[in-house]
């Protein structure tokens, strides 16, 4: 047994031993968020907008500057993937090998320990045709004792369609969805939910420009992946505003903000150490194909997502006007009294407003 | 919320069981899979991008079949107006449309009536859409007959058909199991051929056009004469395979390929080379006998996508029907000159404009990848969740573990394919499902403290979380459904297990977790709840 299967076997039982002391009883359970927290999210929103509103166009700022690495998938080109059955590969003389075939900008990029190279071609002038032969060519110059793993040529068709599907399908997603919230909440919190997210794909893809990620197909499936969860969390904390709005007609809206928010934020922070635990896996094991995918992902759902739920979601209801027209119903009575959670400050007085 | 009645209970564990019970014929090896009763050998495809294979988007030359189509308009014109004895003159093809003037005046209207007659329907018979295949008008004794878009595109619809079928007929040839091939919008053909090495031998038979002809070679001039003034007008330079030689070759076609009935490699009994032996049917053969007998001692070419295959001599007049090619083949040239030939022309020309293809080692190793980060993302998950919340942690895993049965259940009962970014997918989804616990312990733990006994707390808590897990599930359902319309190949893999996570964790969330919760209560009646 080498040492990383001990490791492994190590691990697994240590993990058994703290799950079934926990279990019986013997350790008390984790708890990463104490009970009653009164956090002041709302006192943030001074300093979380104008960092958020300076990050954006920054994010823009790379975007326009640096732009996005795009793959073959939205460029068109040749990519391959090949391994030296040597298990070692002289990536200079590879490289001279493949200039000399007069194919413009050749992207050499090696990965792995054993010999495992990354190649692009760029698209060449010449139409379809003309990919298709890039592929030939490159395969009579480097000869036989490479290995071809992945092979793969977008047209020039195919990546333009594919860039035009992707940009309608974040489009028609950010829509679809924003319809859905006016149906099931207010229109307030459908355009606060809508803000929060256009703000966490702008971010995300200032990060992809910034660490020049490449943008390809299963990119398109991060950002709508991250637009999906990072409303979902958003969603669970304006399903909590709405109840505690129908709850508490008196509170100030930054009060009621504050509870809702402090109210979930043990099941935030649970949920998102599990999203961050399987990113994490995947990251470390997903292997090359998926790995753009998984950095994304960990970028956009566990950084962004959270910070955005809380510090931008929930305060822009505020300049929303959300609970507004809430004194009108002074006189309904309060059907539950208020939750110990609730923090002590939110004594039912008039609203301040 | 705790109460479930007995037929309830037990139709929850049973629906949860079945489903899961699904993915059993994916797990079973291929031979025993094929011995189960139909209606339960469904399946769980790997994606190309794990078993290894080519991924191949060809696109019929549109432009192709327009100009086949002009030329057939044109013989039509000629033919219609030879029948009728009426002249003309100027006929030519310009732009979209043939034109031609009457030769005489007077005969314009009965030209007219004639060649309207040409134009047909678009769409066959059922669809009356209204639309014709070509429009006649008449300018200044002008007369145009111009395709329409909806004529082409219907001819363009008719080609991807014939195309497929011919595709099919040749990729079975290869002996390759379970190749996909579809019709892809317009003018689009996907061909997917999973365990195949090296797609280069694929791609050399999709991308010949196969359009065998037999013709007399023009011995009016020398090739090398042709080459430098004008070839007759009936005749036309083709050259060799490698390039190199001209030839001079009649355009009447003798016997064209669709009169050929079978074609087989073999080798020649005399110079022992890789020879296609081929047969005519009836009406090629009598063609073909009629031909040589004519021309006994002349030369005839064997023309293949306007290319010089051969060009022998007529020792003798062919009469048996059948015959052969010979052409410095090697033996993989003769077998793959016979598929062609045996699957029959393509009605155009076919570009590929997408190739995805990926090894049968790098598809192990992401097969390999996948479930390492499944293990290794599910113990995270399943340690931490013990950690948090102790038993209930406990349930949640199990509700967990069924949640990615039934993933695998349904994904096997669809017979969906299974990719890499699929297995993304269900990794993720096993972080995700488990919010759904996390929001009803968290909400349980909240009417705990509120003062609540634990059974009541423990009701309100399901109460009011599910409809919190069904709006928070719903939004990035949407964005799994847009996923899938825009999507394709192995990121349609992704939506599709992404999506049917978040159904399967909807089911867990409001009937498994809950009854477990409720079979615990009712067997332990606890006092505390151990969240």
């Amino acid at each position: 047994m080498d040492t990383t299967t001990l490791l492994i076997y190590g691990l697994i039982a240590a993990a058994t031993v703290v799950c079934l002391l926990v279990l019986f009883g013997y350790l008390p359970h984790l708890r990463i968020v104490p009970d009653d927290t009164k956090f002041d999210f709302m006192r943030f929103r001074r300093i979380s907008f104008p960092i958020s509103a300076a990050l954006s166009i920054l994010a823009l700022t790379l975007y326009f500057t640096h732009g996005l690495n795009f793959g073959i998938d939205f460029k068109g080109g040749t990519l391959l993937e090949v391994q030296s059955k040597a298990g070692k590969i002289d990536l200079a003389q590879m490289r001279s090998k493949l200039d000399s075939l007069g194919y413009g900008e050749v992207q050499l990029q090696e990965f792995g320990s054993n010999g495992e190279v990354l190649i692009r071609v760029s698209q060449q002038p010449g139409g379809e045709k003309a990919q298709q032969d890039v592929v030939t060519r490159v395969k009579e110059t480097l000869g036989a004792d490479i290995d071809y793993r992945r092979v793969e040529v977008v047209g020039p068709r195919v990546s333009q369609e594919l860039l035009g599907y992707g940009t309608i399908g974040i489009i028609a997603a950010i829509f679809c969805i924003l319809i859905y919230l006016w149906f099931r909440f207010e229109w307030q919190f459908a355009l606060g939910a809508m803000i929060a997210n256009v703000h966490d794909l702008v971010l995300t893809i200032g990060f992809m420009s910034i660490a020049q990620v490449d943008f390809d197909l299963t990119s398109i499936a991060a950002l709508l992946t991250i637009l999906g969860y990072s409303l979902n969390d958003t969603v669970v904390i304006y399903d909590r505003i709405r109840e505690m709005l129908r709850k508490y007609k008196k509170l100030s809206i930054e009060d009621l903000l504050n509870i809702s928010i402090n109210a979930t934020l043990s099941r935030s922070i649970i949920t998102h150490v599990t999203v961050s635990a399987a990113l994490f896996a995947l990251l470390v094991f997903g292997g090359h194909a998926i790995h753009s995918f998984s950095a994304t992902m960990m970028f956009g759902v566990v950084l962004v997502g959270t910070y955005t739920s809380v510090f931008i979601a929930s305060p822009i209801l505020i300049y929303l006007g959300v609970g507004l027209g809430r004194t009108a119903h002074v006189d309904t009575p309060v059907e539950e009294p208020a939750p110990s959670i609730a923090p002590g400050a939110p004594t039912p007085s008039p609203s301040k407003r | 919320m705790l109460h479930f009645s007995r037929w309830k209970a037990l139709a929850i564990l049973l629906t949860s069981l079945i489903v899961c019970l699904f993915t059993v014929p994916s797990l079973l090896p291929h031979q025993d899979f094929l011995k189960l009763p139909n209606f339960m050998q469904r399946r769980l495809v790997l994606g190309l991008d794990l078993q290894g294979g080519s991924h191949i988007l060809l696109e019929v030359d549109s432009a192709a079949v327009r100009k086949e189509k002009l030329e057939a308009l044109r013989d039509d014109v000629r033919r219609v107006l030879r029948e009728a004895r009426i002249g003309y003159r100027n006929l030519s093809i310009q732009g979209n449309s043939v034109q031609l003037r009457a030769g005489k005046p007077e005969e314009l209207p009965e030209a007219l009536r004639r060649l309207r007659e040409l134009s047909a329907p678009t769409g066959g018979l059922l669809a009356a859409t209204g639309q014709r295949d070509i429009e006649v008008s008449e300018k200044d004794g002008l007369i145009q007959l111009m395709l329409t878009d909806a004529g082409i595109r219907n001819r363009v619809r008719q080609a991807v058909d014939q195309s497929i079928e011919i595709v099919r007929r040749r990729i079975d040839e290869l002996g390759t199991v379970e190749p996909l091939i579809q019709r892809q919008g317009d003018d689009r053909i996907l061909v997917q051929v999973p365990g195949l090495q090296d797609p280069a031998r694929l791609k050399a038979l999709l991308g010949k056009t196969a359009k065998l002809t037999f013709r007399m070679v023009d011995l009016s001039m020398t090739a090398e004469q042709a080459q430098q003034g004008r070839p007759p007008a009936d005749s036309e330079l083709l050259y060799s395979q490698d390039g190199k030689q001209p030839y001079l070759i009649e355009r009447r076609v003798l016997v064209p390929g669709e009169d050929l009935v079978d074609a087989q490699p073999g080798f020649d009994h005399r110079t022992n080379e890789p020879v296609v032996n081929f047969r005519f049917n009836t009406q090629g053969g009598r063609r073909f006998a009629t031909a040589t007998s004519e021309n006994v001692g002349k030369p005839f070419a064997i023309v293949l996508d306007n290319q010089v295959i051969s060009a022998p001599v007529i020792r003798e007049p062919i009469t048996g029907g059948s015959g052969q090619i010979s052409g410095q083949f090697t033996v993989q040239g003769a077998n793959d000159l016979a598929i062609l030939l045996r699957a029959g022309a393509l009605p155009a020309p076919l570009t590929i404009i997408e190739e995805r293809t990926v090894g049968p080692g790098l598809g192990q190793d992401s097969i390999n990848a996948g479930i390492n980060a499944a293990y290794l993302g599910m113990a995270l998950v399943i340690v931490f969740m013990i950690v948090t919340y102790g038993l209930f942690g406990l349930f949640a895993n199990l509700a967990v573990a069924v949640n990615v049965g039934m993933i695998l259940g349904i994904l096997s009962f669809l017979g969906a394919t299974l990719t890499l970014p699929g297995i993304a997918g269900i990794v993720l989804t096993v972080g995700i499902a488990v919010d759904s616990n996390v929001l009803i312990y968290e909400r349980i733990r909240e009417e705990l403290r509120g003062g609540r006994t634990p059974v009541m707390a423990i009701d309100a808590g399901f109460s009011r979380a599910l409809a919190t897990i069904l709006d928070s599930n719903i939004t990035t359902f949407i964005a799994a459904a847009v996923l899938f319309f825009i999507g394709t190949g192995a990121v349609r893999g992704f939506a599709v297990t992404l999506g049917v996570g978040i159904l399967t964790t909807l089911f867990t969330a409001f009937t498994l977790t809950r009854l477990i919760v409720a079979l615990w209560v009712r067997w332990w009646r606890p006092q505390t709840v151990p969240v």
